[in-house]
């Protein structure tokens, strides 16, 4: 909202001004938003490097491996690009309900509860038609999600429960009941030293995107995040969203419907997760079991405050992240570093990141208003 | 103009900057370090390398294989059952040049060994977990040891250290190997007095620190005064035990370290040997083992040696036994007919026995009559 007034004010001494200094200006108050995080991106590296020396290992070697194992080659890319599909998804299950004010955090307990509805509606329905089982089990999936994030937001709006610890608690409580259906109702009794739920089978696995070693997940997680970005930002729903957000008790003198927007908010986010889980069931694993709680839903939330809760954002926040795991285990082999160097690289970039969100409007560079008055 | 020139500064900083890491990385690399030698075996772990249990027992034997000449190991821990293990075996072949590939956790076999071994037929695949069929790929394998052997071990330990009759033990889930490892336990220490009891708590997952404490510390409450463990990282037992004054008897790999005064014996894990056969076979290229597997008698368990409190009579019973087991070559049973479970059904009729490679024992799914617990 800052955003769109303060340039709509600077539009008009601006037209008087020659077309290269008005570029210019426009690209220095856009350029704002990425040189920030990108500049906290390259502090958090060097304080990461400092760490690494101390440790006797050499970051010019560790930004090499990362470069190499990330992003280096078609295998690399592939890799990260993998391993991001289910954060934009995790990630925006964080990133919706942020922009109502909310801080949802148990997308995990969407994910698994998701991959298991997916799982138990797709096994039974073995034998009809392929789009009809992926349907079935996509709804399935985000059906199950929706509700167990839905009910969050139900419990923040109509009892005054934190979203927050609400979400996290119900994370362990979904993760127990996944437990429960693949070691009990759903149990495949052929499973003997793994519980799992019945496979659906290869012919029914969702498959890779034609000439990429990447399954079609990558493909949902983008049309979600884009999709996310127009309901955000080109909707009535996500203006009356944006507004609850920022002042709850200005929306419903507004008139606005807050409680509908915030279940609404929160089931489609829950929804989003839920969709990861079946993705998780539906072309990784082939049935639904511990495996499921990966911690994607707890990745997803980094990913989400990395970029700001913007979904466009999420998407190459989501790459940078998966680029990071993917090369974790290359930086492990080549270096002898424990895996738990790559979450305090995490750590450190999130901090930074957390900490450079302080740093808006405080630089001339991205505010051309301040340069004209140096200049007069 | 200030504003400009800041701007051609700072970008023209950034841009070098980052020119320079690029730079520097792609020149700085060293190319072709790992493709020298014979043969590149790659080692993947699910949890840490130094979980003192299961991890560290495929991690030891990794380190014995690294002194072998002409072998370079690559190793990566904490991979989860993810499409990230596929990605880790693909990124091992790719890039480290890895051409055996050990993943070591169960749920890495299907489908992601399998997969992954489908597209690189010139690397061999060897699976711990024995689950290998003649309709898995031609380059797959699997390996695995019978253990059964050496909770029965520790429970002789037990029988003779305990005072109060009762034994713990400390499960993670009531999976067909974890349930012949507690009745193991119970008939060993009931050679010694038929009234021991072996009182089982399952916590239900591989490795959930907080739950192996409460229950180490519930069984000390009730009156438990040997402990033993089937958890993917016992540490956290033997260390709770110890600190409760109780024995303990150890599994996976050697915990004495943990506790010297109370470690009576442990049942171990000796991975040495299957990957030092595989590896000189590949060396020698000549066809590697697809379904291989051993118990004490071949040289895949191993027992911890005795701890200074363990009594002559006991070590007297431990040293025949253990011998009995090594003369018997595979045919010792302490499965026998008959037998019931807790319930008091009949689960093992009269003249029926089960040594360990006894393919019944792999869908074991009963408690023996002594032990205090419930499958579900």
């Amino acid at each position: 909202m800052a955003d769109t007034t303060s340039s709509a004010i600077a539009v008009s001494p601006a037209l008087a001004k020659p077309r290269v200094d008005l570029l210019i200006e426009q690209l220095a108050r856009r350029s704002e938003s990425i040189a920030i995080p990108v500049g906290a991106i390259i502090v958090g590296l060097a304080i990461f490097s400092v760490f690494l020396l101390c440790l006797g290992k050499s970051p010019v070697d560790f930004l090499s491996l990362m470069y190499k194992g990330g992003f280096g080659s078609s295998f690399s890319l592939e890799n990260s690009l993998t391993r991001a599909s289910p954060l934009l998804l995790t990630a925006l299950c964080v990133a919706l309900p942020a922009r109502l004010g909310l801080v949802v955090i148990g997308g995990e307990g969407a994910v698994v509860l998701g991959g298991v509805a997916a799982a138990a509606v797709g096994v039974p329905m073995l034998g009809l038609p392929y789009v009809l089982v992926i349907g079935a089990m996509g709804i399935a999936g985000m059906a199950a999600g929706g509700v167990w994030i839905g009910i969050v937001g139900a419990l923040r709006h109509y009892r005054g429960v934190n979203e927050t610890i609400a979400s996290l608690l119900m994370a362990y409580v979904g993760i127990a009941l996944m437990n429960h259906f693949v070691e009990g109702p759903l149990r495949d009794p052929a499973s003997l030293n793994k519980p799992s739920t019945y496979p659906i089978g290869k012919d029914y696995m969702i498959g890779n995107i034609p000439g990429m070693d990447v399954h079609w997940g990558l493909v949902a997680g983008i049309v979600a995040c884009i999709a996310s970005w127009v309901l955000i930002e080109k909707t009535t729903w996500g203006f009356a969203a944006r507004i609850s957000g920022g002042n709850v008790r200005a929306a419903q003198i507004q008139g606005l419907a807050v409680g509908p927007l915030i279940v609404g908010f929160t089931a489609l986010a829950g929804a989003f997760a839920g969709l990861a889980g079946m993705i998780e069931v539906g072309a990784v694993q082939g049935d639904a079991n511990a495996s499921l709680a990966a911690g994607y839903g707890y990745t997803g939330i980094l990913v989400a405050f990395l970029a700001r809760h913007n979904p466009l954002a999420i998407m190459p926040v989501a790459l940078l992240l998966g680029g990071i795991d993917a090369a974790g285990g290359l930086v492990q082999r080549r270096m002898g570093l424990p895996d738990a160097t790559v979450l305090v690289l995490e750590g450190m970039l999130f901090i930074v990141i957390l900490f450079s969100e302080t740093l808006y409007g405080r630089f001339k560079l991205f505010n051309p208003d301040l340069w004209l008055r140096n200049r007069q | 103009m200030t504003g400009k020139l800041l701007l051609s500064r700072r970008q023209l900083l950034k841009a070098s900057a980052a020119g320079a890491a690029l730079g520097v990385g792609a020149t700085l690399w060293p190319r072709g370090a790992f493709a020298d030698t014979p043969l590149t075996v790659g080692f993947i772990y699910v949890g840490p390398k130094d979980d003192y249990g299961y991890n560290q027992s495929h991690a030891e034997a990794a380190a014995a294989v690294k002194s072998m000449p002409g072998i370079t190991v690559v190793e990566e821990e904490n991979v989860p059952e993810t499409t990230d293990v596929v990605k880790t075996m693909e990124s091992m072949i790719n890039l480290d040049g890895a051409s055996l590939i050990f993943p070591t956790s169960f749920g890495y076999f299907d489908p992601f060994m399998l997969d992954t071994a489908k597209k690189y037929p010139d690397v061999q695949f060897r699976h711990c977990g024995g689950l290998w069929t003649d309709k898995d790929p031609a380059n797959t394998g699997s390996y695995f040891g019978y253990i059964g052997l050496g909770q029965y071990l520790n429970g002789i330990v037990a029988g003779h250290m305990t005072k109060s009759k009762k034994l713990g033990f400390v499960a993670a889930k009531p999976i067909p190997q974890v349930l012949e490892n507690i009745n193991s336990f119970l008939l060993g220490a009931r050679t010694v007095d038929p009234t021991i009891t072996v009182q089982t708590i399952f916590t239900g997952e591989w490795s959930l620190a907080v739950k192996e404490a409460e229950a180490t510390n519930a069984l000390a409450d009730q009156g438990v005064d040997v402990v033993t463990m089937h958890v993917d990282s016992p540490k956290v037992v033997v260390q709770t035990a110890a600190g409760r004054g109780l024995y303990v008897c150890g599994y996976h790999a050697n915990q004495s370290a943990l506790a010297p005064d109370k470690y009576l014996t442990g049942a171990e894990w000796n991975w040495t040997k299957p990957y030092t056969d595989f590896i000189n076979a590949k060396l020698a290229g000549q066809p590697l083992g697809q379904f291989v597997r051993g118990g004490i008698p071949e040289g895949f368990v191993k027992m911890s040696p005795l701890g200074p409190a363990v009594t002559p009579e006991a070590k007297k019973q431990f040293d025949a036994t253990l011998a009995d087991i090594n003369a018997a070559k595979g045919d010792y049973a302490v499965i026998k007919g008959p037998l019931k479970d807790n319930t008091g059904k009949e689960v093992v009729p009269a003249g029926m026995v089960y040594p360990e490679t006894a393919i019944e024992l792999e869908s074991m799914d009963y408690l023996l009559d002594g032990v205090i617990g419930s499958t579900s």
